[in-house]
């Protein structure tokens, strides 16, 4: 089907004509049209500073470090260090699933905060986080390291807290890390997961013993899968049928202690390349260690990504490999047969973060779905590169797309379906779009993995297909 | 870690003896039931006519309002602010406001900016009164829109002082008083509710009243706005500019939370001279008959014989509950003047509230939950002020109770006590519409003595054997 550039182009010029001349010229930058032939970085301006007043759906360095990276690891303690807030805010809510005994194997659902008040904004906050790492270390003895997440206030006032986490170190004998992700911090939580990729670096990274007698060819890490609703879960089941052995998912339901012996490794698997690339380079450049890049939503994906990470492999993984595709073919089939008559032709408009924008095409595809739209939050020129080889052309692509923006896309591109976060969903919900939140994946899940779509075929069906979006108009109005 | 090692360990946590180190922390706060200020401030906003709240500082800040709040309201929730970033922090957020003003006027078109400030733009010192005057004068912001502000730092308070600012500010930037006679409406300020179903049913007892009056920060339509097929940024129903520059005009005001109007109320009384009445939140019947006293006397009418009459039906509900609540204990936890409510209806039905547990209340809270606890002989009630649900931990762990009430972040503590916990509060994440259902008034005492007793029978059928399983109950 012949695209309609000039089409799409109008009805990007149209929305954006409501800005000041300066605005305007600094938003068109940001908002493509995907043409595969012409179109390499060029499709979006990324990664610089969102405007004033728009009211952009990003996040802050902070949230990228405590919340994404740092936060699911279960045996460490995360401190909000700072005012109240922020440990309040990302408290629970970004459903990285972890398993063992709160509060002896597992800090996750904790909100550990040191709380600062106006004395320690004016006197430094030092003595009382040294204060905190004692007290948290009496309390939590079994805390495999203790993570200092600075929040604003740290970087303005000029607090040492990385000669805290030192002093602390020797003093409770387990790692205490500082973490310099002050929410100001560059433009968005991109900068958070480059900043604590960088403390897993310098404090992490290769300070565990390898056991030379339990190594094997098959031994590889997981790198940037959360576990969002048990993802990683979903994951590691196809890879241990594949015959791989995980020695570390990170950091999803992940530990430190798996932390440290991961490059002891053969191979590095990466999901999310936006959020965990730095430490897949750190240890390619250290230990030549390859990352090899993979996505494990909907199964013409996954098919092509266990048949990339197999070729890495002898012929008795390949072997395997070709067994678990073939073996979950049925099931797949089932779920297409079932679903697709319901969804096929379906549109989708997506605006998410990370590796979601691009990597969730393919499984929509495989109901038969269309994205017309999709937008990230934080991407940088690598993920647009790699998007518009993932999206059709014609397909509008955006970036740091605000909400007046989005509104504006949908009444232009009518789709059947929204897929953003909970910013987003009960604004598209109230003009009768049905939604699904894709970063939380709407407390459903797993979407990863052959399980993962399943759950995936049927969350989209049952938000587009729900009776009750029949009822939004009164008999008196139709 | 092997089982048995994890099992030991927990225990410990259990103890009196871990209770008293937990209870020696001096500098870490563990799950705390608190939020910051500027969160107070942009849900005040949000009770305006076509308000956009406007934040001056980063914007992951305000991702988090606006992502809590969503989350609690399952509403949309509009919010922008100047996107502040490192160099802010050198030449200030002065250009960031600038261009935030034109860039939001542009786009979403508000009558009104309700702007507050974060830990960033507190910390760099930036003064918000020349930032909106000077974007005026330059013609950033338009004379038409109304730019009231407040100084709601995150590392004063919680975001009941947030509200507190905001409100406050809107009120005395908006409110025009004149020598014309006095009108017969009352201001009703609900404080920081976010059940917003406390709203309306004070709205409703106005209405049966007589009473004209005039909610300051209503967002009970615009947090609860219809799905019709149409997005609102603004929803209808939210207090009209109008009617708050004319405010100071009317006859009283009467304040549904202490402690979340602290500033407001003074401000409204010691320098615009209204008749300010600070009541109980109207939880349970004594207090909901102080609000009813308090309104008679300011209207001049009685209490109307339809209240009186829904008043035996909710004591009605009470005794026949009776025996599901007399004599078991229960923690509470949450904002202070829901917990002062709900401590006066526990005692009312014979319940000991064991545990009060206040992570933002002070010491007038602490008095006010005493002098219940006197009134009621109640010996065995314990207030907690500054403290936080690990501290509620140690406490239902050595010494257990029946039940939780508050917040959802309450459920760690009572999954580890194996005690059922009903969603009141703020913020309520993991149950849907219960902020529907008002726990003010008599209609609020049915609902909350139907949700106690109901989920002690629940749990009762599900755990009794064959033979206690019986029809009646």
């Amino acid at each position: 089907m012949a695209v309609n550039f000039k089409e799409q182009e109008s009805i990007v010029e149209d929305i954006l004509n409501v800005y000041s001349e300066r605005a305007k010229k600094n938003r068109k930058e940001h908002i493509g049209i995907n043409d595969k032939e012409t179109c390499g970085t060029c499709i979006a301006k990324s990664n610089v500073k969102s405007l004033p007043g728009v009211m952009t759906p990003r996040g802050c360095a902070y949230a990228g470090s405590k919340g994404v990276v740092w936060g699911p690891v279960k045996d460490v303690i995360n401190i909000s260090h700072g005012p109240i807030g922020c440990g309040h805010y990302s408290w629970g809510t970004r459903r990285n699933l972890a398993e063992g005994e709160p509060a002896v194997e597992n800090f996750v659902p904790f909100q550990f905060t040191t709380d600062f008040k106006e004395r320690d904004i004016v006197f430094g906050g030092d003595k009382k986080l040294e204060q905190a790492i004692k007290e948290l270390h009496e309390l939590f003895p079994t805390a495999k390291g203790i993570i200092i997440e600075s929040e604003c206030p740290i970087g303005l006032i000029g607090d040492d807290i990385e000669a805290v986490a030192k002093k602390m170190t020797d003093e409770v004998g387990i790692p205490v890390i500082p973490v310099r992700c002050e929410g100001f911090r560059g433009v968005s939580q991109s900068l958070g997961h480059h900043i604590a990729n960088d403390s897993i670096r310098d404090f992490v990274v290769g300070k565990g013993e390898i056991d030379d007698s339990k190594k094997t060819p098959y031994d590889v890490a997981i790198l940037g899968d959360y576990n969002i609703g048990g993802d990683v879960w979903a994951s590691m089941k196809i890879f241990k049928e594949m015959g791989l052995n995980i020695v570390a998912h990170w950091s999803g339901d992940g530990s430190i202690e798996e932390m440290k012996i991961t490059h002891g490794v053969n191979y590095l698997l990466l999901h999310c390349y936006r959020s965990m690339n730095y430490i897949a380079t750190h240890f390619e450049e250290k230990y030549g260690i390859p990352w090899i890049e993979y996505n494990f939503f909907g199964p013409t994906k996954i098919k092509e990504s266990i048949r990339k990470i197999a070729k890495l492999f002898d012929e008795n993984i390949q072997e395997k490999s070709e067994e678990v595709i073939k073996a979950y073919e049925p099931k797949m089939q089932a779920v297409i047969d079932k679903y697709r008559p319901r969804l096929e032709g379906k549109k989708v408009m997506l605006l998410v973060g990370g590796l979601r924008p691009r990597h969730i095409v393919g499984a929509y595809e495989d109901l038969g779905m269309k994205v017309v739209s999709t937008a990230y939050e934080f991407a940088h020129n690598d993920d647009y590169e790699r998007t518009t080889k993932e999206v059709e052309n014609g397909t509008i692509v955006a970036d740091d797309m605000n909400e007046y923006e989005f509104v504006e896309l949908a009444n232009k591109l009518k789709p059947d379906l929204v897929a953003s976060g909970i910013k987003e969903k009960y604004v598209f919900q109230k003009m009768g779009i049905p939604f699904r939140q894709m970063h939380s994946w709407d407390y459903s899940g797993p979407y990863h993995g052959y399980d993962g779509f399943e759950i995936f075929a049927k969350d989209m069906d049952l938000a587009i297909n729900s009776p009750s979006w029949k009822l939004v108009k009164p008999l008196w109005k139709k | 870690m092997k089982k048995e090692e994890v099992k030991k360990i927990k225990d410990w946590m259990s103890t009196e003896e871990y209770k008293e180190k937990n209870f020696n922390r001096k500098a870490i706060v563990i799950n705390p039931e608190r939020a910051c200020q500027p969160l107070g401030a942009v849900l005040c906003a949000a009770g305006f006519e076509d308000t956009m709240p406007f934040v001056h500082g980063s914007h992951g800040c305000v991702a988090y309002y606006r992502n809590n709040l969503s989350r609690h309201f399952r509403e949309p929730f509009a919010a922008v602010c100047t996107s502040l970033t490192e160099d802010g922090a050198v030449f200030g957020g002065q250009a960031n406001g600038f261009e935030g003003f034109k860039n939001a006027t542009a786009l979403y078109k508000p009558k009104m900016f309700a702007i507050s400030t974060t830990c960033m733009s507190e910390i760099i010192g930036d003064d918000l009164g020349s930032i909106v005057g000077n974007a005026r004068e330059k013609g950033h912001l338009s004379e038409d829109i109304a730019a009231p502000y407040a100084n709601t730092p995150s590392f004063v308070g919680s975001h009941l002082e947030g509200y507190d600012s905001m409100l406050n500010a809107i009120i005395e930037t908006l409110g025009k008083k004149t020598d014309a006679a006095k009108t017969d409406i009352i201001n009703i300020i609900p404080g920081f509710e976010t059940t917003i179903g406390n709203i309306n049913e004070v709205k409703r007892i106005l209405k049966i009243f007589g009473i004209n009056f005039l909610v300051l920060a209503d967002y009970s339509n615009t947090l609860d706005s219809p799905l019709n097929g149409e997005y609102k940024m603004y929803p209808d129903g939210a207090t009209k500019l109008e009617d708050v520059k004319n405010c100071l005009n009317n006859k009283a005001t009467v304040v549904l939370q202490k402690y979340s109007t602290k500033k407001t109320s003074a401000t409204l009384s010691e320098k615009l001279g209204q008749d300010v009445r600070i009541v109980k939140s109207p939880i349970g019947i004594k207090a909901t008959d102080e609000f009813l006293m308090t309104l008679s006397e300011i209207s001049g009418k009685e209490v109307p014989k339809e209240i009186e009459g829904e008043r035996g039906k909710a004591i009605d509900s009470m005794t026949d509950a009776q025996q599901y609540i007399h004599g078991k204990k229960f923690a509470i936890f949450g904002d202070p003047d829901m917990l002062v409510g709900l401590t006066g209806y526990l005692l009312e039905m014979g319940g000991i509230p064991k545990y009060v547990l206040c992570s933002n209340g002070n010491e007038d809270f602490k008095k006010e939950i005493e002098d219940l606890f006197s009134a009621y002989s109640e010996s065995e009630g314990e207030v907690y002020i500054d403290k936080d649900l690990w501290h509620l931990r140690s406490l239902v762990m050595t010494s257990p109770v029946d039940m939780f009430i508050g917040p959802s972040h309450g459920k760690f503590a009572a999954r580890d006590a194996k005690v059922p916990h009903i969603r009141i509060g703020y913020p309520i994440f993991d149950r849907v519409n219960i902020h529907r259902y008002p726990i003010y008034g008599y209609s609020g005492v049915i609902n909350l003595t139907t949700w106690i007793v109901n989920k002690f029978i629940d749990i009762l059928d599900d755990t009794c054997d064959d033979a206690h399983f019986e029809l009646m109950r």
